[in-house]
């Protein structure tokens, strides 16, 4: 399902959140953090094959922590089998995979279906510089087609015998060709900033998007600040 | 090399967010119109460089390539990096919002420092140590992002002190690859397109 809202307020919306999130210090209100992420992407429903794949990324850096902290933090250990694992290394690993985990679902819920242009214009009209916009539109406009013309570099390699494999062959191998993708990248964005200067490009890109904030955004906005302050309140009542 | 949300404290966020926004500046103030494309590509093609997995011994690596940019792209690179790193937590959920401007400075600042090296060798040599300039810079701009990325999580708590070390000692490997990886490109483009390498002159 993909909401009906307003780009501006879903971006600001989510920025507000992570931000308030990213602070947090105590347990109970990453907590409460976590249930409104998981209450947010409940309405919103994504794939789930998507969901676990980016989910999946997330977690690597935290699965890290997890084999660090426990055994690298100073302080009272609690014995586990025959394994000695810092207290205060476990309270901090736990912390930030539900900071983490709860910052993602947010941002899934109310960022993860938009499409880069949508978040471009949006971005536009919430006062990014232009040239920063521009960079964003255009490099979320080529990434697909410079992905695909990197499998399509590699099929031809591998039409040829080549695997990949580690060694000095393997590597000049693979750093041509992406010597090659950068060569197509840059010899595709000549001719594509030549049609545009025909068509009488100046820097300043219009764009036919209007966006109209409704009664559903005032609802999320006052909604998300209400829930924000709660699990504020939450994490100063535990400090 | 991406930290994700939720790891870092906030003053560690807000400096990074402003020393993003500083260099990100410096970068659209000296990048024009006609240039603009350009780098929006290289932008794209970083995005697609960085998922390739590269053989390394049983496993593969990913590359960062913040050194190649810098090498191409100048300060140029911040804007590009910024857009990119912006695209992947669209798009792919790696980082986020909170840590974009942490993940932003660490990889873009070490790919700038990275080319002021590669041109220092360069001014002083000419082009015949351009390997060896290259490989230097692309080694540089992972050893400084991880640096940079370890400073980071031990500025924010003591106690990411030893995870620290070893994510840093991890990239060591990292390090000697993409300086290779960076070699063999450069010289790649200086056969088949010289101009690029002086994008960001």
């Amino acid at each position: 399902m993909k909401l009906g809202l307003d780009p501006r307020v879903r971006l600001l919306a989510a920025a507000l959140a992570s931000l308030c999130l990213a602070l947090l210090r105590q347990i109970p209100s990453s907590l409460l953090g976590l249930a409104l992420g998981m209450a947010l992407l409940g309405l919103v429903r994504p794939r789930p094959e998507h969901l676990r794949r980016r989910l999946a990324a997330v977690n690597i850096f935290t699965f890290f922590l997890w084999c660090a902290l426990p055994f690298t933090v100073q302080g009272e250990s609690v014995a586990l089998g025959a394994l000695n694992l810092s207290s205060a290394g476990l309270r901090l690993a736990l912390l930030v995979t539900l900071k983490a985990n709860a910052i993602f679902c947010v941002f899934q819920a109310l960022v993860g279906a938009m499409s880069p242009s949508e978040a471009g214009c949006a971005l536009k009209s919430l006062g990014c510089p232009p040239k920063l916009a521009f960079l964003f539109l255009v490099a979320g406009r080529y990434i697909h087609v410079l992905a695909a013309e990197w499998q399509a570099l590699m099929d031809a390699a591998k039409l040829r015998a080549f695997t990949p494999k580690a060694g000095l062959h393997g590597w000049r191998t693979m750093a041509c060709l992406l010597g090659l993708l950068l060569v197509r990248g840059y010899d595709r964005s000549q001719r594509a900033c030549e049609a545009m200067r025909l068509r009488a490009f100046t820097g300043n890109f219009t764009t036919v998007t209007r966006f109209r904030a409704g009664y559903a955004d005032v609802f999320l906005a006052v909604g998300m600040v209400a829930f924000l302050a709660a699990v504020l309140w939450v994490e100063a009542i535990h400090a | 090399m991406h930290i994700s949300e939720g790891v870092l404290s906030p003053a560690v966020l807000g400096a990074g967010a402003a020393l993003t926004a500083l260099g990100t500046a410096v970068g659209l103030r000296r990048l024009d119109y006609d240039r603009i494309m350009t780098v929006a590509l290289l932008s794209a093609a970083f995005f697609v460089g960085s998922l390739v997995h590269i053989p390394v011994g049983v496993g593969s690596v990913h590359l960062v390539l913040n050194g190649l940019l810098g090498v191409l792209l100048g300060w140029a690179a911040f804007p590009a990096i910024l857009a990119a790193l912006a695209l992947q937590a669209l798009l792919f959920q790696y980082g986020g919002l909170t840590a974009l401007g942490v993940n932003t400075f660490t990889m873009a600042f070490g790919g700038v420092l990275a080319a002021w090296v590669y041109k220092t060798i360069i001014r002083i040599s000419g082009r015949g140590l351009l390997r060896a300039a290259a490989f230097c810079g692309g080694a540089l701009g992972v050893a400084l992002a991880g640096l940079f990325t370890a400073a980071a999580m031990t500025f924010s708590d003591e106690s990411f002190l030893t995870a620290a070390e070893l994510l840093l000692l991890a990239h060591l490997p990292v390090m000697l690859l993409e300086g290779v990886m960076t070699l063999f490109t450069v010289a790649f483009i200086a056969k088949a397109r010289p101009e690029m390498l002086e994008i960001s002159e």
